[in-house]
């Protein structure tokens, strides 16, 4: 395997049964990623159910209820190689209950899979799942028509499902969306090109994932570094050492930048760059440095190092896009804690401008109670100010979670606009 | 294709320095849970480079089966002595004596289920609010559902059905008195992942990963080495073979299998012909098909 293999992570998408789970076990096994015992483990489990042949849903329905109920209750993640790729795949489960754990599957994605029963078409749940991709900016979405195999792989049938969808994502902020008509059972399109769809000249699956361009999708334009935790040894040699430990969130870091700490305006130059031992020159995201500075400033976790002629707005009223996660509805006027970056603050949503009907994706700015799965766009008022970009500028600092100070639960995502 | 992009090993190291940081800024007592498996040699590894010049601002917890290899634990020692970092020693046979568990009876007795009281008293006893494992999701099915910071209750007890969702690089540490978390800073990594970082980090493992001939006896379709704890059945007997294990744990049920990889790039290069999953040769995952998810829930590693 060539040593810099790039990774991709992806996520699956779409409705309770349209054949999520199925479709990756075959992409495993297909690959040939699937390892003896594993296979040997679930042709038992198959049997003892049942199953006329392998269930290959069960390579990611590890967990022991969902394999008694057949479906996905939390992602399941799984790894696989090519010559050409590194893969992280997030399977995430399709019913609407488990939207959360399909918005943690999704959120650091590079590309969706969003799948379609071909007898069925666009349902609620699909429209769901492709909002909340493009709520996510998730770079890359590959629709699979999947269950060709039940519609006698009429071309007819796969055409109808494109232009559901599109008459829908017509009205979403995607860039690239591609079809595929698949069978996940048995394969078609999957790794291999499908015999019995001859009408679709376009790639199969693994080929397209293998070959899509994902370099720029990361902001290389606008530098921000936030302060996890700052280095200072306790040792002789290192006495004077005072490193800021954090991940490049995006752009480019050099030795020598004229860099702005933010909140506090104070300005310094970059002293070093260092990994380990290693003193590096530049820095990108999302590479995890040290940075030294030139000037000693109080520093602390929270903070943000950007470039002085290029840093974020210190922002005390933010609006987002919100995304609630808990059965508890959200309380108008209460407190939450924020989560941004490497900060942390006390928060409160002032006000619920409208809420999203998923089916015709219209704002329904009467409708401003936030309960389970609801999508809203919200003011927040902070108590002192958060560093934010945009997130279709920058999905780390335009990014954010609520958190119930009562039970400490995260309850929401939230997307700066 | 641009110059500013890492390549999957760099890009998971970073990742896993990230997490190791958040640990470190989120909590008040973490450690890391070290078996002196190759696993939490490299969460180890990765954590001096993550906190580099400091020194690891975590103390090392053994739970210790009391069936060890010898050369893990001076293994551990000596690692301990040149990092400069405390032990915390967690004994199952100090649970034994104590009678906070009973041992398992029979040719088949391990004390895999027993660490799960010791650990959890471990932790409770020195006031733990961070566990952080080596444990990778591509080990097996129930981990494959791990998140990064994982949630424990105040039994010590993981609710698969109910974790708390994940977004992006952001994690909620947050939990009441008595609660813990469990942190997997290398779970995005392959078995082949942690031997091509071994191999281009040049970390140090112990000689039970490489080829050597051992004794050993075929038990549960795999080699398991003779030692003082070993009871032989009347059907079994001793053999000298070239053995190496690809995971290394309690001494009476880790199998090792026949092998020539002397050294890191011939077992680089095994792993990536190999056909079965490194927890094949775990009899602890073969007792059920959910072995692993019902210990998780009670607390293991
Ligand atoms: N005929 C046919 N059946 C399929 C195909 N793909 C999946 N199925 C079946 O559809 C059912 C549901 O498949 P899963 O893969 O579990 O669906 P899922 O999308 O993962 O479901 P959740 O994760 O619970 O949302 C199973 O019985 C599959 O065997 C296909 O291409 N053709
Ligand atoms: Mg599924």
């Amino acid at each position: 395997m060539l040593d810099n293999n790039q990774l991709l992570r992806f996520t699956t998408a779409g409705s309770v049964d349209d054949g999520k789970s199925t479709l990756i076990g075959r992409l495993l096994y297909d690959s040939k990623s699937i390892f003896e015992d594993q296979l040997e483990a679930i042709e038992n489990t198959s049997k003892q159910k049942g199953h006329e042949g392998v269930d290959l849903a069960l390579f990611t329905d590890g967990l022991r209820d969902e394999r008694e109920q057949g479906i996905t209750i939390d992602v399941a993640y799984r790894y696989f190689t090519t010559p050409k790729r590194k893969f992280i795949i997030a399977d995430t489960p399709g019913h609407i209950q488990y939207t959360r754990n399909m918005v943690t599957g999704a959120s650091t994605a590079n590309a969706a899979i969003i799948l379609v029963d071909a007898r069925h078409g666009v349902i609620e749940q699909t429209k769901r799942h492709a909002f909340i991709a493009s709520l996510l900016q998730i770079p890359h979405i590959i629709v699979c028509v999947n269950k060709m195999d039940l519609v006698d792989f009429k071309e007819e049938a796969y055409n109808k499902v494109i232009t559901q969808f599109e008459e829908f994502s017509s009205k979403l902020l995607v860039k690239d969306v591609r079809f595929i008509p698949i069978s996940a059972l048995l394969g078609d399109n999957v790794v291999n090109r499908s015999e019995n769809m001859h009408w679709y000249q376009g790639a199969p699956m693994l080929h397209t994932l293998e070959t899509m361009h994902i370099s720029s999708d990361i902001n290389k334009v606008d530098a921000r570094f936030p302060v996890q935790t700052v280095l200072r040894p306790q040792s002789e040699q290192y006495r004077d050492y005072r490193g800021y430990a954090g991940r490049v969130a995006s752009g480019v870091f050099r030795k020598g930048d004229e860099v702005t700490v933010l909140p506090s305006g104070f300005t310094s130059k970059i002293k070093s760059i260092d990994v380990n031992e290693e003193e590096l020159d530049e820095a990108f995201a999302p590479m995890s440095v040290s940075i030294t500075l030139e000037d000693e400033i109080d520093i602390s976790r929270g903070d943000m190092i950007a470039r002085s002629n290029n840093k974020p707005e210190p922002r005390q009223d933010v609006e987002a896009m919100l995304c609630w996660l808990h059965n508890d509805p959200a309380k108008p006027r209460a407190k939450y804690t924020i989560r941004h970056t490497s900060n942390e603050q006390k928060a409160m949503i002032k006000e619920v401008i409208y809420k999203i009907d998923i089916n015709t994706l219209n704002r329904k700015p009467e409708d401003i109670q936030l309960g389970m799965n609801d999508i809203c766009k919200v003011k927040i008022r902070t108590t002192k100010p958060l560093l934010v970009d945009a997130y279709r500028e920058n999905r780390t600092t335009g990014s954010f979670i609520l958190v119930d100070e009562s039970t400490n639960e995260t309850v929401a995502a939230g997307m700066v606009v | 294709m641009s110059k500013y992009y890492l390549n999957y090993l760099d890009e998971l190291e970073s990742e896993a320095i990230y997490i190791l940081r958040e640990v470190w800024a989120q909590f008040q007592n973490p450690v890391i849970l070290f078996s002196g498996g190759k696993d939490s040699i490299v969460v180890t590894h990765l954590a001096k480079k993550a906190f580099f010049p400091s020194k690891i601002p975590f103390a090392l917890m053994h739970v210790d089966t009391g069936h060890n290899f010898p050369e893990t634990i001076r293994f551990r020692d000596d690692l301990i002595t040149s990092l400069g970092v405390r032990l915390i020693v967690g004994s199952v046979q100090e649970s034994i004596d104590t009678g906070r568990v009973a041992e398992e009876k029979g040719k088949n007795a391990t004390r895999n289920a027993l660490q799960i009281t010791t650990l959890l008293d471990a932790i409770e006893g020195n006031k733990v609010d961070c566990a952080i494992g080596g444990g990778r999701r591509d080990e097996e099915k129930a981990r494959a559902k791990e998140r990064f910071f994982s949630h424990r209750d105040d039994f010590g007890q993981w609710d698969p059905k109910n974790q708390r969702p994940e977004l992006w690089n952001l994690f909620n540490g947050k939990h009441f008195e008595g609660e813990h978390f469990r942190a997997f800073p290398i779970s995005n990594w392959t078995e082949m992942d942690v031997w091509n970082y071994i191999k281009r980090e040049n970390i140090e493992i112990p000689s039970l990963y490489f080829a050597h001939e051992r004794e050993v006896v075929w038990r549960n379709s795999s080699w398991i080495p003779n030692s003082e704890f070993l009871q032989l059945d009347g059907s079994e007997k001793i053999e000298t073979k070239k053995i190496r294990f690809r995971t290394l744990g309690d001494i009476t049920i880790t199998g090792g299998i026949e092998s020539d990889a002397d050294t890191v790039e011939k077992i680089a290069q095994e792993v990536a012909a190999m056909r079965q999953t490194e927890r094949g040769n775990r009899s602890d995952d073969k007792r059920s098909e959910t072995a692993m998810e019902d210990r998780k829930k009670q607390g293991y590693f």
